[in-house]
């Protein structure tokens, strides 16, 4: 049983603050660095928030698969729930990505949904998907069950999206010609720049947030732990039903 | 080699433990006779042999192969009678032990079968479905069920359940002593229980507090682990 | 002490499904009402007496992908409430053996519901109707598309079965997972059922549903263990 009494989150303020400079200088370079987008003007900058949170998205979910391989492999819970941890934080991101997109397509289409969007659209099923995640775990009581099961479902939604990208981008008869390659590949230059700063902003949150749940969960579980010893609570007191992981500490 | 080995045997559901630190050994032909109020963790023990559930810790072999690793092996070698019959009620009962051969593998079972229907009275109604069954006959064809691939090892979680003596007396042959099996059986009848059994293994809480020879303990004792 | 191969199981529990139907028929009759009242709620919500098209091809995926849900939804009912699961588990057979057999169920349930679907589509929908070549290139994506369906499905059911609430659980997960099932079939066969007269099998969506039904079954090989043990 792996036990941590290791402090959790002793470097989560520095994660804190690289993300809060990064994001901010990402947002000055957006606002008046990179130059205005000739066909749609001032509202495509939405596009250096927008885009970095469905590739942040897209990392957390394939990071979140990845752990669930390493738990089938190994049995070690601690994969678990960085699994379930980096589905949980990009489930927010894809929302987040859906949301910003949204308001982009109202302001270059006029409207708040279009369909001729494949990435869009994927996203849009990518997060139907995933969001069956919490409600598997919480119907699912044996905590080694749940987290086997997550774990399965975490590596076939991993092999999911791909597939879907694929699906959805041949459905779409690509009626609008493409204003802009998402790819980042024939930006120009200061547009470029502006970008990957944005991504990198955005991957600190993610690794901020992160680790903010992850410190969460643990502090919880030493503070139990704590209680326990004091014979405040119960040696086998029950841990009550739940979505989440279990986390021992010592 | 010894029949069943058990080595700090433990299973925990998340933070529950269910059943910790057994280690025994039984030798071939021996029945090991499990006692422990309800939840004291006697059918996690016979669903970790029986290879259903893994084991959390320690090892459980069985004829030398281990529970978790060689499954496999283990499944060949025994038969597990649960609480459940592990039969389909729309199946008759001679296609559910025919379903069961096939799946163990069995050659001409076509006769096995017939004997073993024979035996516990049920040839008139073995094209029957099983869902018109009494309680008491399903148990005598789940028995069937369990010494159909002729195990060495037998696990039973108390047999006798649900059956009346004269029930219980047809079975004798196939799932008591006289069956010539390793046997591990559950039981909340302390005389019966100790008079059947070879070793006694009292379980509270999944730990067990009693392990000796059955002669060796008296009916109170065990009356004792109820309490 | 050798248990039986990976196929003579697989061909068991094939068979003791089967017989299951048969002797019980619930599953298949349900599919095929489901599908049959489908088209009539069709036929108002939609105040069509006819359709062709695309409009054909999506009315006819999405009767046939929520009948399967049915069929998912049962999959392992049988097994779960009568321990047929722990009955397979105890025998010393490979896991997969259940994954090919219940996998082969449902796609058997799916080509059966489809014999009766499809032709009632045709009689109390379908505009134009294609004519009999036509029809093979609706059975090929029928095919196609049954097989992914049948192996997710089979992996959903194993999943969900396990679950406090299996209902919900079958349908939320296997919806979302079945889209792009149900872009690529219906794409597939919009142009076979145009108005206008068969056009022909766009090849691309054929081989969408492969790659699906290949990836899927490959996913399912290799997780399937870790649904059935405990």
């Amino acid at each position: 049983m792996p036990t941590s009494t290791k402090l959790y989150g002793t470097r989560l303020s520095a994660w804190a603050i690289a993300a809060a400079i990064v994001l901010t200088a990402a947002f000055v370079l957006a606002a008046f660095y990179a130059p205005i987008e000739a066909d749609q003007g001032f509202s495509q900058k939405i596009f250096y928030v927008h885009v970095p949170l469905a590739i942040v998205t897209l990392i957390g979910f394939v990071f979140g698969g990845v752990s669930a391989v390493q738990y089938l492999r190994s049995g070690d819970t601690r994969h678990d729930l960085r699994s379930y941890t980096a589905i949980h934080q990009s489930l927010i991101f894809c929302l987040g990505a859906l949301i910003t997109g949204s308001i982009w397509a109202k302001a270059a289409w006029g409207q708040w949904w279009v369909w001729d969007e494949p990435t869009l659209v994927s996203f849009l099923i990518v997060f139907l998907l995933y969001a069956t995640y919490q409600p598997l775990r919480f119907s699912i009581e044996d905590p080694e069950r749940q987290a086997r099961y997550a774990a399965v479902f975490a590596v076939v939604a991993g092999a999911f999206i791909p597939l879907n990208f694929i699906a959805v981008r041949l459905a779409d008869p690509l009626i609008h010609p493409r204003v802009l390659s998402k790819s980042g590949g024939n930006l120009p230059g200061d547009m470029k720049l502006t970008f990957y700063v944005a991504i990198i902003g955005m991957l600190l949150l993610f690794i901020t947030l992160y680790k903010y749940e992850m410190t969460a969960k643990h502090s919880r579980a030493q503070v139990r732990a704590l209680k326990r010893r004091l014979g405040a609570l119960d040696q086998d007191a029950p841990r009550g039903r739940s979505a989440a992981p279990s986390v021992t500490a010592s | 080699m010894s029949a069943i080995e058990l080595d700090g045997l433990a299973r925990r559901y998340g933070d529950r433990t269910a059943l910790a630190d057994v280690t025994l050994t039984l030798e071939e032909g021996a029945t090991l006779i499990v006692f422990g109020p309800n939840g004291a963790g006697k059918s996690t023990l016979l669903r970790v042999l029986a290879t259903l559930l893994r084991p959390s810790a320690g090892h459980a072999r069985i004829f030398g192969s281990d529970v978790r690793t060689e499954g496999w092996r283990v499944r060949g070698r025994i038969g597990f009678l649960g609480h459940d019959a592990l039969l389909y009620g729309d199946l008759t009962a001679a296609e559910n032990l025919s379903y069961q051969a096939r799946l163990h593998g069995l050659r001409d079972a076509r006769e096995r079968i017939a004997q073993l229907l024979e035996a516990v009275g049920l040839t008139a109604r073995a094209d029957d479905r099983v869902h018109t069954y009494s309680r008491g006959m399903v148990q005598r064809l789940a028995a069937c069920r369990a010494v159909l691939h002729d195990p060495p090892v037998l696990l039973l979680d108390e047999p006798r359940a649900n059956l009346d003596p004269a029930a219980a007396e047809l079975l004798e042959p196939l799932l008591g002593r006289a069956s010539g099996r390793t046997r591990v059986v559950t039981s909340h009848d302390p005389a019966g229980g100790l008079a059947e059994g070879d070793v006694a293994l009292g379980l509270r809480a999944g730990r067990p507090v009693l392990l000796r020879p059955a002669a060796d303990v008296s009916a109170a004792e065990i009356g004792e682990l109820y309490r | 002490m050798s248990g039986p191969g990976t196929f003579a199981a697989a061909r068991a529990v094939l068979a003791k499904e089967l017989l299951l139907e048969r002797r019980a028929p619930q599953t298949l009759v349900a599919m095929a009402l489901f599908s049959g009242t489908a088209y009539v709620i069709f036929h108002f919500a939609l105040q069509r007496d006819s359709v062709s098209g695309n409009l054909a091809s999506g009315v006819l995926w999405v009767t046939v992908l929520l009948a399967a849900l049915l069929g998912v939804g049962r999959l392992f009912v049988a097994d779960r409430d009568e321990g047929g699961l722990d009955g397979f588990l105890l025998a010393p057979v490979d896991r997969t053996a259940l994954l090919f057999a219940k996998t082969l169920t449902l796609f058997t349930f799916l080509l059966a519901l489809e014999i009766v679907a499809v032709p009632l589509f045709d009689i109390l929908l379908l505009g134009p109707s294609p004519g009999i070549g036509d029809w093979g290139g609706v059975l090929l994506v029928l095919v196609l598309a049954d097989l992914g369906i049948a192996v997710v499905g089979t992996l959903v059911a194993a999943i969900a079965v396990r679950t406090r609430s299996r209902d919900l659980i079958t349908s939320i997960l296997a919806l979302p997972l079945l889209i792009p099932v149900v872009i690529g079939a219906s794409r597939a066969t919009a142009p076979i059922f145009a108005a206008a007269g068969a056009g022909s099998l766009p090849g691309r969506w054929l081989a969408v549903l492969a790659l699906y039904d290949l990836i899927f079954a490959l996913l399912a090989w290799a997780l399937f263990d870790f649904l059935v043990e405990d």
